[in-house]
This record gives C-alpha cells, structure tokens and sequence, in this order.
C-alpha cells in the first residue's frame, strides 16, 4: 500500500525527531529532581503573598513594558504594513521578527544599560515586524468595492481610513489584543535578563529558594491573563497606552557615549577594527561558525525537532479535553483550564523553572516547549473539532476519536504544527541563555566575554535560520496542500 | 453639467471581446435606461464608462453597492463627500460628526425612508435597507453624472419608485441598468437596449411602450 503525502512526512518526522532523541543529551541530572517538584507544588498551593509590594511592583511594570511595547509595535507596524507592497519594507520585517525579543533585549542592554527604554525597544521591534505582515494581510482581505465608489479625489489617509481600515476594524482589535497576550508573556519574561518585570522576582525567588513566593508570583500572572479581557476594554485602551509610559520605572540612566561605542566600535568584527583586511576577516568567521555557530545550529535543529513531534503528540492527546465530542460541560471546562494554564505559561519561564528542578539538559527544554505549543496547537484542534457535525448513530470513545475525529482534524493539524515549527525554533534558540547549547548559549558568551561583534554575527544566524525554516515549513505545507485559517495565532 | 461619451469603446474578458465596439454620448439631462437580458452586457458597459469617465465628475452605484459593513449608515453616506473636507476633519468624523453633517445626512436618509437607522452599522441592515443607503451617499455625493446598476432591485413596487424619483431628482443626467421596464419608461428620457455586448435599440422612452421593449428579451 502506497502511504499518503500526510502520513510519509508525519513518519519523517518522527524519525528524524528519534534520531535527535538518541544524539541528544535527554538526562536527569539532578540528584533528587521530584522533591524539588513536590516543593514547587507545595509552594503553588501554598502561595506567599506577604511580599504584596514588590509582587504588585512586578505586575504593573510587567504590564506597563507590556502595552508601551506592543502600543509602539502596533503603530509602526501599521505604518510599515500600508508600504507592504515594496520588496524592502516586506524584507526589513521578516528581518526584524526574525530576532527574538530577548536578543534584541541582550543587544539594547549592551547599549542603553538597565533603562527601561531596552525593554520597551526589545518588544516594540519585532511586534512592529509581526504586526506589518498580519495587518497588510487584514487589510489585503478587505472589500475593494467600497474604495472604488468613493469620490475619485478623495484624500490618500481619509480613502484609506474610510474605505480599508474601518471594514477590517474588527479584524485589526482582535489580533492587536491578541498580540497583548502575548506581550505580556514577553514582558513577563524580560525580567530574566534584568528587566523589572515578573521573571526576575521569579528568577530572585527561585535562587532565595522562596517557593511559596514563586507560587504566587505564578498565580498572580496567570490571573494576569486570565482576566485580560475583562479588564483590556476598547474604550480604557487609550487611557492604559497614555499611562503605561510613567509606570516604566526609571531604571538606570543611559550613557550615551556607551551608545555610540556599541554601535559604531563594538560589533565591528574585530579584524575590520584592526584594519587586518579580508583574509583576516574571513579566518575571523570561519573560526566563530565552525566553533560556535555549527554546534549551535546543530543543537537548535536537533532540539527543534524533538520538540516539534513533542509537541505535536501532546496536542493529539489533549485536544478531545475540551472538544464537545468527548466532553460534558463540566469536564470540557476543567479541560480549558488545563489548556489556558499550559499555553499562557512561557517556553522560557517554564524552561528556566525545569531546568531548576531537572538540573542542566534538553529535557526541561524538550517539555517546556512541548508544554506550551502542545497546549496551544491542542486548543486551536479542539476548537476546530468542535465545528464538526457528527451523524447521531457516531461510534464513541477511541472508535470516535480513530474514525470520526482524527481523520478529518489530521490535515489542520499539521498546518499548525507546521506554522509553528518557526516559532518553536526561535524558541529553542534563545533557551540557550539559560544554559542549553543552542544558539542562545554562544549569543549569552559572547556577550558575557564582551565579544559583542560575535554575538552580533551569531544573531544574525540565528535569524537567518528562522528566515529558512519559515520558508520551508511554507513549501510543505503547499506540498501537502494544507489550508488554515489560523495561521495568527502565533506567538 | 457636461457631456459625456465612448467611442468605439470596447471590452475583452481574456481574448474574447464581451462588448462593443459601440459608440454613445450622453447629453446634458439625459437619462439613460440600459437594458437587455442578464449577460447582454449592461454592467459591462456601466463599468466600462466609469473607468473612462471617473476623471470628469461621476457618481458610482454598483450592483454590490460597496458599502462598509462594519460603519454605521451615517457614515456609509458621509463618505460620498470625502473629497470635500481635509483629513483631518474627515478623521474626526469618524470620532464625533458634526452637527452639520448629521442633520443634512439625516434629512437624506430621511427621503429614501431610513431616518432612524442612522447610527446602525451596515452590516447589520437588510437588502432593500442597503440599497437604499447606497442611493443616499450617491445622492450626497452630488456629482454631475450618476453610474447605477440596477439602484432599486431590492426594493417594492412602490418604494423602488420613491427612491428612482430621488435619484433622478437629484441626477438629471444619469446612465441606469434597468430591469424593471415600466420603471426605465418612467424615469428616463432614452432607452437604450443591449444584446450580445451590442447597441440593438436606441430610441426616446415616449416613443417606446413595454410591449414593445419585450422583443429584446
């Protein structure tokens, strides 16, 4: 029996993914890894929120580097998205989403210092990317007949505004609140490298041993995002983005001969400051990409594939929680819960927390990838498979899953796991910062060992390699003819 | 008002031509009914003079009518005289119109019988209630010649000749696609059939009965 296209890539894959399994180093190395866990627990249901002044210093910075950023994002990437059509503004914006906020967070640190002006550039540059394609394919979507019966002198902004931004309007709030989710999460996780946000009283609790205050450090961002939009309404949006700015903090002043020295002597390779010409230069590069980039690039790849398929088989096993297929109201509820608290958890918070727990490997990678993108690909199939009209005399239980479910839920299934293998390279990349041997890890040296033009050059790889997978995972989905609507949810 | 005409105008889907060459000329307060059966190419033609005569001052009311769902009617109208504010003014608008505006707009909308679903967005409005906001912005919009394609399909008997007085009224030179015979003998001065992407019939409409406009079907 010949195998279909699906099902020859799906076993690719797998293989592949076992392959990385066994090259791989996938060990426990911490001497007592579950008592760490029962602690960790213990600290979630025994939260301490006695340090309340500092938790809710944290929550409102989170929140304010959250809408500054993604404010700012927003309103380039709408300026960027109405130029869209030109080659350039499309390359300049794959280019900039193409690197993560963290990097960008590493690169501004170097140059503006602990000010909050780092993390609000290091969320607003790569949003304004992200923000540029989704909102010129929004508006692309829109109805041109309106614009052809205006008044032929019309104005450029009033056609424009009337005409294409007010049809898709809806479209437009829907994915920027969206992107704020997301901002959040972003923010949340700055604070690892230094920002004032969440992840670094997560980051000091943790070192402290505090569990308790990790415990309700955690609760509080989930209730963050689990109430966002009750309290992120459209009309309080204006008066949120006018005060944001004054909750940044103050941070530490910017010194702005740092500035200029970053950015004009610093990340000049080495050789070309010493005017050794090209042959040194060339040595200079070879040297950092056989040394670091390839072992880096390596280390991605095989991590990214592992957790791919992780993730992937994780979704498959979750979504029925919350399809209305297999559930009743009660359990299709509890379902959500597990899947909102699996998908709002970063990659990076969850990765940093294992990685505590576990002791240094890919495994905490591996599962807190598969974790978060499980969660988030089971929750779009479900959702999916709830659209689906079963006939009343449909079989139940696995019969219903195998015959009725699966087969009709595996195309858009592999869609999104595919849509998502950039993000979770991107991911995989920066995980490195907390010590895995991925791309993140020769960025973080390098940067640690003041060698900020090979941190630079390893950064741009990094980007490059997103650039090609997103390209790849396009063919195969053309290749396999795969269509999905959902192709925004991202991040 | 202007004159307005083709010459040997003609129109190709791919490599096939689906109408003319044919030449017309619409003199000042003439108004014309289009008709012919459905594919004999009378939107082609309206879309074809639009295209050659959107420079000179031309109001468009296409069968679609190319309204903005998700803005309210009052703004679906304002939009036919975007070209006369600054954008600045035309942005504010959008926020809070003016008192001007509203009363003038209402007023309109009040003729063609939708006074009271001002501030409801189009979406949400039924498809003779679209029509009808599609004629108010073109009547707003006050331009030397009016474009329509089939203006009051989705109207009643009595309604679909309210809102073709209006129009008329408010433009006497006019190029209509019409498929309600009775209603092209009353309102236009001319009537001009179509069959095959071809002028067959050209002729004053006090010289035309609905009987005999029956042979081109």
């Amino acid at each position: 029996m010949a195998l279909r296209a699906t099902t020859r890539v799906t076993l690719g894959f797998i293989l592949l993914a076992l392959i990385c399994l066994a090259l791989g180093d996938f060990e426990i190395s911490a001497h007592d890894p579950w008592r760490s866990v029962g602690q960790l627990l213990l600290g979630l249901v025994q939260p301490d929120f006695s340090g309340v002044d500092s938790l809710g210093q944290a929550l409102l910075r989170t929140v304010a580097f959250a809408f500054v950023g993604v404010g700012l994002g927003a309103g380039a990437g709408m300026l960027l998205a109405l130029c869209f059509h030109r080659w350039w503004v499309r390359t300049f914006s794959a280019f900039i989403r193409a690197i993560h906020e963290l990097f960008w967070a590493l690169i501004f640190l170097q140059s503006f210092g602990l000010h909050p002006v780092t993390g609000v550039l290091a969320i607003a540059i790569p949003y304004a990317g992200i923000f540029a394609k989704v909102y010129a394919e929004i508006l692309d979507e829109t109805d041109p007949l309106p614009l052809d019966v205006l008044p032929r002198r019309a104005g450029r902004l009033s056609k424009l505004v009337y005409a294409r931004i007010s049809q898709a309007w809806p479209h437009l709030v829907s994915y920027t609140a969206y992107r704020l989710e997301c901002g959040l999460r972003s923010s949340a996780v700055l604070g690892f490298v230094g920002m004032p946000t969440i992840g670094y009283h997560l980051m000091a609790a943790f070192a402290q041993g505090h569990y308790s205050t990790v415990g309700a450090l955690l609760l509080l961002f989930y209730l963050l995002i689990g109430t966002l939009r009750w309290w992120v309404r459209p009309r309080l949006l204006p008066v949120y983005l006018l005060v944001a700015p004054f909750l940044l903090g103050t941070g530490l002043p910017i010194m702005w001969s740092n500035v200029t020295r970053f950015f004009t002597e610093d990340i000049v390779p080495t050789p070309l400051k010493r005017g050794e010409g090209l042959p040194a230069l060339w040595e200079w590069f070879a040297q950092l990409f056989m040394n670091q980039a390839l072992p880096g690039i390596l280390n991605t790849l095989l991590l990214t594939q592992v957790a791919l398929v992780a993730s992937g088989a994780l979704a498959l096993a979750l979504f029925p929680v919350i399809s209305r297929h297999f559930t009743h109201r009660a359990s299709g509820a509890a379902g959500h819960v597990v899947l909102v608290i699996m998908r709002s958890t970063p990659e990076y918070m969850l990765a940093f927390i294992l990685l505590q727990l576990w002791g240094p490997s890919m495994l905490p990678a591996v599962v807190a990838l598969a974790l978060h993108n499980g969660g988030i690909i089971a929750h779009l199939v479900g959702r999916r498979s709830n659209e689906i009209q079963l006939r009343q005399d449909a079989p139940h239980g696995i019969d219903r899953y195998a015959f009725e479910m699966l087969p009709r839920l595996y195309g858009p299934f592999l869609a999104l796991v595919f849509y998502r293998w950039e993000i979770i390279m991107r991911e995989t990349a920066i995980l490195g910062i907390l010590g895995i041997a991925t791309l993140g890890f020769y960025v973080d040296s390098a940067i640690q060992e003041i060698r900020f033009d090979r941190a630079m050059v390893l950064i741009l790889i990094t980007a490059l390699i997103n650039i090609g997978v997103d390209v790849l995972a396009r063919r195969l989905r053309g290749y396999l003819r795969l269509r999905h609507g959902v192709n925004r949810q991202q991040c | 008002m202007s004159d307005f005409a083709l010459k040997d105008a003609e129109a190709h889907y791919g490599a096939t031509r689906v109408l003319g060459p044919l030449s017309i000329r619409i003199a000042a307060g003439e108004r014309v009914a289009l008709i012919g059966k459905s594919g004999a190419g009378k939107s082609t033609l309206l879309s074809l003079m639009f295209d050659r005569w959107q420079a000179q001052n031309v109001a468009l009311m296409p069968q679609a009518l190319g309204l903005v769902d998700t803005l309210s009617v009052f703004h679906n109208v304002y939009m036919g005289r975007l070209d006369r504010h600054r954008w600045w003014r035309n942005l504010a608008s959008l926020a809070k119109p003016w008192r001007r505006d509203i009363d003038e707009i209402k007023a309109l909308l009040d003729e063609v019988g939708i006074g009271e679903k001002r501030w409801t967005p189009c979406g949400e409005l039924s498809g003779g209630q679209r029509q009808r906001v599609a004629a108010a912005r073109v009547l707003y919009q006050q331009s030397d010649l009016l474009l329509a394609d089939e203006p009051v399909s989705a109207l009643d008997g009595p309604q679909a000749s309210h809102v073709m007085a209006k129009l008329t009224e408010g433009y006497p030179q006019a190029v209509l696609a019409m498929h309600d015979l009775e209603l092209a003998l009353a309102f236009c001065t001319r009537i001009v059939g179509l069959k095959d992407g071809a002028i067959v019939l050209d002729a004053p409409s006090e010289t035309l009965s609905s009987a005999a406009l029956q042979d081109l079907y």
